[in-house]
C-alpha cells in the first residue's frame, strides 16, 4: 500500500513537472511561431523590393500608384518620438525613483509609489486622445506654428506613460542596494544628495540601464498614442513639431483598410513588423550585456 | 462637442464590423464617408417609424465599402463615385447584381486653416501642382505653389486609397484616378481631417463639403479656378448656386447609393430606400451637400422600382464633369 502510493506519487510529481515545462516551453514555441510568420513573409516582400532601397529609400507609399518602400521616414518617426519620450520619462523618472528610494518615508511611499503605477494602467487610447486634444493646444500658447497633430506632443505623452516603467524598476534597483555603501558613505562624511547620487544611483546603474532600456522598446511599440495624436503622414524629417509616421501607426492604417491578403501592400506589414522586431530585440541584447557588465563590477 | 464626434467617428470604424452582429431585421450599409452624413440623417428619421428596423451605416470608404458589398456583407453601399471596373467584376463573380441611385451632388471642397492668409483661391493647375505624383517629396513649401506664397511649410491632409473621394478628386486634378502624391495624413476618417486642417497652420486637405458645413468656423474654403470660362470665369466657391448650374467645376460630382438586387426585394430594405428617395432632398441640404432635380429622384425611383441593373456610368468608375442635367439625361 505505502509503496503503490509512492509510486502514485511519483508519478503525480512528474506529471506536474512535465505540465509546467510544456508551459514554459509555450512562450518559446509563440516566439518562434512569429518568427518564422514574420520571415516567410518578409522574405516574400524582399522578392519584390530590394533590400538597398527599403533600407535607404526616403519615400514610403505602399498605398498609391507612385510606389517607393524606404522605411526611412517611418524609422526616423519611431525614433523622433521614442527619443521625445525617453527624454522626458529618464529625468522625470529617475528623480522620483530616488526620492521615494532615499529620501522619501515609508508612509509616502507606500501612497506615492502605487500613485505613479497608476499610470501605467491608463489605456494607451485614452493618452492618445489627451496627447490631440489636451497637450497639442497647450503647447500651442508656447510654440503659435505647432502643427495638430505632430511628434512633440505625443512623445511627450508617451514619455509620461512610460514613467512609471522607469521609476519603479530603478526604485527596486536602487532599494536594494547594500545598506553597508551608504553606511560607508555617511562615515566618510558624505552628505545625503551625495549618498544618493555619487553613491547609490551608480551601484543601481545596471538596473536602472535595464529599465530605461525597458521603457524604450515599450516607446518603440507603442502603437495608439502615434496612430491618433503623430499624424500619419510618412515624412523623412527630425522635426518635432510637424506631423510623422511612425513604423506600429503605418500598420495601424494599413490593417484597418481592406488590404486583400497576398499583395505587395499586405507584406509591407510583416516587413516593417520585421523591422520593429529586431530594433526591440537588439535593445534587449543590449540590455541583457549592459546587465551583465555592471553586475560584475558591483558584485 | 466637435471633440466628442472625432471620438464617436473614430469608435464607430473601430465598432463597423462588430456591428453587423447584432440580432433583428437589420439595414447593413457601408462605404463613402463622404456620403455617410446623408444615409445617416435618412436612418435616423426612418428608424423613428420603421417599427424596429435598425439601420447600421459603417464608414470604410467607397472602395472599402465595394469590397464588403461584393462579398455580400452588406445590403447597401454609399459611393461617392460610380463602381469601378474592377469592383463589377468582384460583383459579377459572386454573383451579385446592383442597382445604382443618385442621392445628392457633393462640391467637393479643398480648404486650408483660417489662419492662413496668403490663399484667397487656388487655380486647379496649382491643386494637380501639389497633389500629383511627381511633388511627392518636392513640393514641400507654400513658395513652391506660387510666387508670392510664404517660405512656410505645407502639411496636405485627404482621404485614404479606399476612398471615392481620392478616386474623384485624382482623376479630376491630376488626370488619372488614384495617381497622387502619398506623403500626406491619409484617412479614411473626414473628421480626423477636419482636426488635421483645423490646428495646423501651414495645412491644405481635400473632402465632401458636409463636413465643412459642420465645421465653418474652423476651416477656410478655398475657391477654386480651373480657367475655363465656359462654365464661369474666376475663382469659384461649392454652394447650393454653384454646383446646381455647373460652374464649381471639375469637383462636383454626383454621389450615389448602391443596393444589391437580393436585398431590393426585402420589404424592410424596400420601404428604407423609397424612404430614402422621397425624403433626401431637404435632409440632403441640411447635412450640407446639394439636392438632385426632383426629376432626378423620381427618376431614381423608377430605377428602382423596375430593378434597372447596372450603372449608368458603364461600371468605369469616375467621371469628371458630369452636370445635372447630364446625370439626369443619363438615369433616363
Amino acid at each position: 500500500m505505502e509503496a503503490k502510493n509512492k509510486v502514485v506519487r511519483k508519478f503525480r510529481e512528474k506529471l506536474i513537472e512535465r505540465l509546467l515545462f510544456l508551459c514554459s516551453l509555450l512562450s518559446v514555441f509563440t516566439t518562434l511561431a512569429i518568427i518564422y510568420v514574420l520571415l516567410s513573409e518578409t522574405i516574400g516582400f524582399f522578392k519584390e523590393v530590394s533590400l538597398i532601397e527599403f533600407l535607404t529609400g526616403r519615400e514610403w507609399t505602399p498605398l498609391f500608384t507612385n510606389k517607393h518602400f524606404g522605411i526611412l521616414p517611418l524609422v526616423c518617426g519611431t525614433l523622433l518620438t521614442t527619443f521625445i519620450a525617453v527624454v522626458v520619462a529618464v529625468p522625470l523618472g529617475l528623480i522620483s525613483a530616488t526620492y521615494l528610494s532615499e529620501y522619501a518615508s515609508p508612509k509616502i511611499r507606500n501612497i506615492v509609489k502605487p500613485c505613479t503605477e497608476i499610470l501605467a494602467a491608463v489605456p494607451t487610447v485614452v493618452y492618445g486622445y489627451f496627447a490631440l486634444l489636451f497637450i497639442t493646444p497647450l503647447l500651442k500658447i508656447v510654440i503659435p506654428n505647432l502643427a495638430g497633430f505632430n511628434s512633440l506632443s505625443a512623445g511627450f505623452v508617451m514619455g509620461i506613460m512610460i514613467i512609471p516603467l522607469v521609476s519603479s524598476l530603478s526604485e527596486d534597483a536602487m532599494h536594494a542596494v547594500p545598506m553597508g555603501l551608504r553606511e560607508g558613505a555617511y562615515a566618510l562624511g558624505s552628505q545625503k544628495i551625495q549618498v544618493a547620487f555619487r553613491i547609490v544611483l551608480p551601484a543601481a546603474l545596471s538596473g536602472i540601464t535595464a529599465a530605461v532600456i525597458l521603457a524604450m522598446s515599450r516607446a518603440i511599440g507603442e502603437t495608439m498614442i502615434v496612430a491618433i495624436a503623430a499624424g500619419q503622414q510618412p515624412r523623412f524629417t527630425l522635426n518635432p513639431l510637424v506631423p510623422v509616421e511612425t513604423i506600429t501607426a503605418y500598420i495601424v492604417q494599413i490593417s484597418l483598410g481592406d488590404t486583400p491578403h497576398g499583395t505587395i501592400e499586405y507584406k509591407t506589414i510583416f516587413a516593417c513588423g520585421m523591422v520593429l522586431f529586431l530594433m526591440t530585440f537588439v535593445l534587449n541584447i543590449v540590455s541583457f550585456k549592459l546587465k551583465k557588465k555592471f553586475q560584475e563590477v558591483y558584485e | 462637442m466637435r471633440n466628442i464626434m472625432l471620438i464617436a467617428g473614430v469608435l464607430s470604424l473601430v465598432l463597423t464590423p462588430l456591428k453587423s452582429f447584432a440580432a433583428g431585421e437589420l439595414i447593413r450599409v457601408d462605404g463613402s464617408s463622404t456620403v455617410f452624413p446623408i444615409t445617416e440623417a435618412v436612418a435616423e428619421e426612418f428608424q423613428k417609424s420603421s417599427g424596429g428596423v435598425k439601420v447600421m451605416v459603417g464608414i470604410s470608404g467607397t472602395g472599402g465599402g465595394f469590397k464588403r458589398f461584393c462579398r455580400g456583407e452588406t445590403d447597401i453601399s454609399d459611393a461617392s463615385r460610380p463602381i469601378k471596373p474592377s469592383e463589377a467584376q468582384a460583383c459579377k463573380e459572386s454573383n451579385i447584381e446592383y442597382i445604382e441611385l443618385p442621392v445628392a451632388y457633393d462640391g467637393l471642397a479643398v480648404l486650408v486653416n483660417p489662419s492662413n492668409t496668403w490663399v484667397e483661391h487656388l487655380t486647379v493647375k496649382e491643386l494637380k501642382k501639389i497633389w500629383e505624383p511627381a511633388a511627392q517629396g518636392v513640393v514641400m513649401k507654400w513658395s513652391q505653389v506660387r510666387d508670392g506664397f510664404p517660405d512656410k511649410e505645407i502639411h496636405l491632409f485627404g482621404p485614404g486609397t479606399d476612398s471615392g473621394t481620392f478616386d474623384y478628386f485624382t482623376e479630376a486634378i491630376n488626370g488619372k484616378s488614384a495617381a497622387s502624391r502619398g506623403d500626406y495624413t491619409a484617412s479614411e476618417d473626414d473628421n480626423v481631417l477636419v482636426e488635421g486642417i483645423a490646428s495646423d497652420s501651414g495645412a491644405l486637405g481635400y473632402f465632401g463639403i458636409a463636413y465643412y458645413e459642420q465645421n465653418k468656423g474652423r476651416l477656410k474654403l478655398v475657391p477654386i479656378d480651373d480657367e475655363k470660362s465656359s462654365n464661369g470665369d474666376g475663382p469659384i466657391i461649392p454652394s447650393l448656386t454653384t454646383v446646381m448650374n455647373s460652374t464649381y467645376q471639375p469637383l462636383a460630382r454626383p454621389i450615389f447609393i448602391y443596393v444589391t438586387a437580393k436585398a431590393a426585394n426585402l420589404p424592410h430594405i424596400k420601404s428604407f430606400v423609397e424612404y430614402y428617395l422621397k425624403n433626401a432632398a431637404p435632409l440632403v441640404e441640411e447635412v450640407g451637400y446639394i439636392p438632385l432635380q426632383p426629376e432626378s429622384y423620381e427618376s431614381a425611383l423608377y430605377r428602382y422600382s423596375n430593378r434597372i441593373k447596372g450603372s449608368v456610368f458603364g461600371g468605369k468608375g469616375a467621371q469628371v464633369g458630369v452636370s445635372m442635367t447630364d446625370l439626369l439625361k443619363m438615369e433616363r
